[in-house]
């Protein structure tokens, strides 16, 4: 696992700040959706060896989640997204699917961050 | 050749030059009845148990590297059968039986040593959940011990008895459970194989399955396409890329699962030992090196490394349980791919390809069921039946709701 995870809004920050959910690619059945389809999202997996996006929460800074796109192999980090810009594109809107990583804007835009939360 | 004493004497007279190799190193046939996927211990397992109890000998293990070279020579060693759950006991109970009688029956030294597993508990609550799971496994004809306080120490003195935070109050031993040689087991299976006539063939990865009107004819392998009739899949933690293969998905995800040992000790730790504060247990191997281990790295991976932080985290927990390591140096660490199933329990069924078989989701337990594995398994290729033991391990047990949940975690494999 690469020891460096760059969060779009907190910057490069050590991995051991992140907490990991899981695979971010099933998406949620609609409410009415087949049987067969509940059991695919929540049993089967595509368990992807290579590049893979899965969702981590910036635990131990942020607190927001974001999409990362690691290599299970080589345990690199390719690209961070914030879940909801990642979401976003996933339904054809305007974000991006996975965007590179913006470099590290320190703790000025983590404040920043943060005082949007709160209002 | 049989090993023995005498065998030994005789070899050591006369300068060691008339040992035989364990096993041949044949070509690929064109066709086989069987062929196994995967030459660990559980493939090694299956063909043994396919030749002598089922008498099919036609049968081919094809391994990606070298035998033993996954996660049977990757683990802590660790074998017991303490499980709660009625779909689980009774197979690991059948498996702590047929290793009771491995080495005479393999012919080769797997150092078993049944010196027993204690479960720590630091809390009433954790002393009623071990005194359950205690009955559960005597109800299941295991044996079961709920040891108070001062039995503990007796057994292990220097645990931290009186720390603050997790006080030691008892703990749950198996003494029939303890530790066996990783290497030897699948060396044993594989020589026991071999002699009976299965073709262990090494170095030939499985690169697709070949499919004809909906039935497995054979594999594509680096050495090229190899025939069978029935296919079976023990690929561990490389179970889903071969599944893929056969197009399809599995309720399972790969995550890598550290290990440690230390410098070579002075007898210490008679037992294997886990703590209940937190996921870690330890065992001395006979060479004086203390064996450990922790929690995954709870991410999905696929190399056989994994990361400091877990180290830091698994350090930790053995100076809470045995504050005297602290100044132990560890020797080396290593990581294992596990097949993390979505209930924390294997999967050892036919698929929905006709003719392809399906071992796989052992988590971090698959040591200990080895023998039991292979015998179920063995038991299913050859007679298209699930083995009365196995019959809760089945790939749709998911879908129609019978989960075998041990931990109670849900569909998040990272949990079990």
């Amino acid at each position: 696992m690469a020891s460096l995870i760059t969060c779009p809004h907190c910057g490069t920050r050590p991995k051991e700040e992140f907490t990991i959910r899981g695979d971010a690619s099933p998406v949620r059945p609609q409410l009415g959706a087949a049987f067969a389809a509940w059991d695919a999202y929540v049993h089967l997996r595509d368990n992807v060896r290579g590049p893979m996006k899965e969702h981590w929460q910036h635990s131990g800074g942020c607190r927001r989640w974001l999409v990362v796109e690691r290599d299970t192999f080589s345990h690199a980090v390719h690209a961070v997204t914030d879940a909801a810009e990642f979401a976003r594109g996933q339904a054809g809107g305007p974000g991006p699917a996975a965007k590179p990583a913006r470099p590290a804007r320190a703790a000025k835009a983590a404040t920043a961050a943060k005082g949007r939360g709160q209002a | 050749m049989k090993y023995s004493a005498f065998s030994i004497l005789k070899q050591g007279l006369s300068g060691n030059k008339g040992w035989q190799p364990a096993w041949r190193e044949p070509e690929p046939k064109a066709e086989y009845d069987v062929i196994i996927v995967g030459g660990g211990g559980h493939g090694l397992a299956t063909a043994y148990y396919l030749a002598k109890n089922h008498g099919i000998t036609n049968v081919a293990v094809l391994e990606k590297g070298y035998l033993g070279s996954g996660n049977v020579g990757r683990n802590t060693t660790i074998v017991r059968a303490n499980y709660l759950l009625e779909g689980n006991e009774p197979f690991y109970s059948h498996s702590l039986r047929l290793w009771e009688g491995l080495e005479q029956e393999l012919n080769f030294n797997a150092m078993m040593s049944q010196r027993g597993v204690i479960n720590l508990y630091h809390s009433d609550g954790q002393r009623d959940a071990y005194a359950r799971r205690g009955n559960a496994m005597r109800l299941a004809g295991e044996d079961a011990e709920l040891l108070g306080r001062e039995e503990v120490r007796e057994l292990v003195p220097f645990l931290d008895f009186d720390n603050p935070r997790f006080p030691v109050h008892g703990g749950l031993m198996q003494r029939r459970g303890g530790t066996a040689r990783h290497d030897g087991v699948a060396w044993g299976y594989a020589r026991g194989a071999d002699s009976r006539g299965v073709d262990l063939i090494q170095n030939c990865e499985v690169t697709g399955i070949r499919r004809e009107g909906g039935r497995v004819v054979g594999v594509e392998t680096s050495r090229g396409f190899i025939g069978c009739k029935k296919l079976g899949l023990a690929a561990a933690g490389n179970s889903g890329r071969v599944a893929e293969m056969a197009g399809m998905r599995l309720p399972v995800e790969s995550q890598v699962l550290q290990a440690f040992v230390s410098e070579g000790l002075k007898p210490f730790i008679d037992q294997v030992v886990t703590f209940g504060a937190a996921l870690f247990y330890m065992s001395q191997s006979d060479k004086g090196g203390l064996v450990f281990g922790g929690s995954l790295d709870m991410y999905n991976s696929y190399a056989q490394r994994g990361n400091l932080q877990t180290v830091e985290s698994v350090m930790e927990a053995a100076c809470a349980m045995v504050p005297s390591v602290s100044r132990v140096k560890v020797l080396r660490s290593w990581g294992g791919v596990m097949d993390m199933s979505m209930d924390g329990s294997p999967i050892i069924d036919r698929t929905p390809v006709e003719d392809l078989y399906l071992n796989c989701g052992w988590c971090y337990g698959g040591f200990k069921a080895t023998p039991a594995s292979g015998w179920c398994f063995a038991h299913l290729l050859a007679t298209g039946e699930t083995h009365e033991l196995a019959k809760a391990f089945r790939l749709d047990r998911f879908s129609r709701g019978y989960q075998i949940d041990e931990t109670g975690h849900g569909a998040q494999a990272n949990l079990h």
